[in-house]
């Protein structure tokens, strides 16, 4: 056996709740809709579920950023649990799933499932993102602590300026240009197109994303993503745990968790990257695969920025050579790149399912279950990675050990 | 009201702001300006400006810190020309920026650009310190902006 504990541990089953722009529907109806769904994809019943794991846990603000916790989930389906955990604090979103792997590998717990639901598009209702800001209520006697001392201050409430200060740092070093950036929101568009459950589909052309309207230069509307209501759920089980299992799982070959630089998205030590690049690097020290063998990638677009610094610290291209990587867009189309992105739309275009949409559609694809959009070619290696700014956890999916 | 407080029309207009909470950690860094400095916590025993300010210097572990006043010189790390109103503030669209400082590397601020028109932008520029004054119950707080530096456009 490996050292690498994570290669003891499979993505056993997937699930998906009804994904809207503005579903009105109760948060935890959402989870448990995924959650039963991905323990039926799996061929198991609730009892055989003995681990729980979430991303963030609850939480009311901002409204909508978190459907349930653990304990409603365990209560909800009387859960027997061996483990369980939930919190905002861990690689990025995924990290609630690594943390699920360490704990099957540990012996903890045999299946675990993980989920993660949003209702962030009911919440904000017409009132649109700004509303759920801290302070976005305007005033009175609120005062910014913590992280947000200083940014609120300089009316930079959202990670949308965040992520444009890396943006614009690594256009001045690099010389990317919006044209570049811009094939990530196409080509999310495009994939979106053949995914049912997609929030946006109409065709975006490159006039469509160079004259909408400007968020934080240099990105736009089409730069950032959706909110939507929607819950994710995956079951991660222990590889001894196949015989019992509907299909041939999806193998998790290894993982990427590393948190090198500042935790802050100003005083990183290089702003035209983020801590993907650390989380990455470490993934790659624990397989025996490169690059050069994943056949897919979903990554993080929460800002079309991200999904292209994921690209660069995944080593799909070099640091700093993102821009030409996806100019054209043929290297990352869904048929015929050199390394499909985003197959089902991304957050950009499917909706902000924050991190979970990523891992789902990787197993998809690596299932053969793409239906219209699948990858062509039976693609037997894939990445999920999740999280922009100092969140960032990866996780390399095989169809094979 | 004395007859000094007659509106100036022409003066510009102090936008809106969320203010920090003061603590005894960040109070320097936000008042100082009265005095128009601008103040970081330093550690005394390896002179490492710790920002944003902790007790306890992350470089040699000592707790001996004190605001230190820095030149208010800095040069544009990154901007973003901001077109989205997330929030009553600055007249839309206004700049946020990244500037860091010269007395350390890596010594960053984000703030926004003021003073500048939004096409003279050009990351590197060299910056100087200048603050919004701010009055909130017992608090007078000084936000650090910062605009084009003129003396070192000269030089
Ligand atoms: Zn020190």
């Amino acid at each position: 056996m490996s050292k690498f504990v994570e290669k003891s541990t499979v993505i056993s089953g997937i699930g998906q709740s009804d994904i809207g722009r503005r579903l009105f529907r109760d948060p935890l109806e959402l989870t448990l809709d995924a959650c039963l769904a991905a323990i039926a994809d799996a061929g198991l019943t609730t009892k055989d579920i003995d681990g729980v794991a979430t991303y963030p846990g609850p939480m009311s603000v901002p409204p909508g950023f978190s459907g349930a916790g653990v304990v409603d989930v365990q209560d909800a389906l009387r859960l027997d649990l061996g483990w369980w955990s939930g919190g905002i604090e861990s690689p990025g979103q995924l990290g609630s799933v690594i943390n699920a792997c360490l704990a099957v590998a540990a012996g903890l717990a045999n299946h675990v499932l993980c989920f993660r639901s949003v209702w962030e598009g009911s919440a904000q209702g017409t009132k649109g993102r700004a509303s759920t800001m801290p302070g976005g209520g305007g005033g009175g006697s609120f005062r910014a602590s913590g992280f947000m001392e200083w940014t609120l201050p300089f009316a930079a409430p959202s990670a949308a300026p965040w992520i444009a200060l890396m943006a614009q740092r690594h256009f001045y070093e690099f010389g990317t240009t919006r044209e570049q950036l811009g094939q990530i929101p196409i080509n999310a568009r495009k994939n979106a197109g053949l995914n049912p459950k997609a929030i946006y589909t109409e065709p975006m052309t490159m006039d469509d994303y160079l004259n909408v309207r400007m968020v934080s230069s240099p990105l736009s509307l089409y730069d950032c993503d959706v909110p939507c209501d929607g819950g994710t759920a995956v079951i991660v089980s222990h590889v001894d745990t196949i015989p019992d299992l509907r299909r041939p799982p999806v193998h998790v070959d290894a993982v990427g968790t590393a948190l090198r630089g500042r935790p802050s998205w100003d005083q990183f030590d290089d702003l035209t990257t983020m801590a993907c690049r650390d989380a990455a690097a470490q993934l790659w020290t624990r397989t025996d695969l490169t690059p050069s063998d994943v056949q897919l990638a979903e990554m993080y677009d929460g800002f079309s920025f991200i999904a292209l610094a994921w690209l660069e610290a995944m080593g799909f291209c070099g640091h700093g050579e993102g821009g030409p990587f996806v100019e054209g867009g043929q290297n990352i189309a869904r048929d015929g790149g050199v390394i499909p992105l985003n197959t089902h739309g991304g957050q950009l275009s499917a909706g902000r399912l924050h991190g979970y949409g990523f891992l789902h559609e990787a197993c998809t694809q690596l299932w053969g279950e793409g239906g219209a959009r699948q990858v062509p070619g039976n693609p037997e290696v894939g990445v999920a990675c999740a999280g922009g700014g100092p969140l960032a956890g990866a996780l390399l999916l095989t169809t094979h050990r | 009201m004395s007859d000094t407080a007659v509106p100036d029309a022409t003066a510009p207009e102090v936008p809106f702001r969320i203010l920090p909470a003061l603590t005894d950690l960040n109070r320097e860094f936000w008042t100082a300006g009265a005095r128009g400095e601008l103040r970081f916590l330093r550690c005394n025993a390896c002179g490492y400006y710790n920002h944003p300010p902790t007790m306890i210097c992350p470089v040699c572990h000592s707790k001996d810190l004190a605001p230190h006043s820095v030149s208010g010189k800095a040069t544009l790390h990154t901007y973003t020309v901001n077109h989205q109103p997330w929030m009553p503030g600055p007249e839309l669209p206004y700049v946020i920026a990244i500037v860091e400082l010269p007395e350390q590397a890596g010594l960053r601020l984000t703030t926004n650009v003021v003073n500048c028109p939004h096409e003279d932008l050009v990351i590197g520029m060299p910056m100087r310190v200048t603050f919004e004054h701010h009055s909130d119950g017992d608090d007078e707080i000084y936000i650090p902006l910062f605009e084009p530096d003129p003396q070192a456009r000269a030089s």
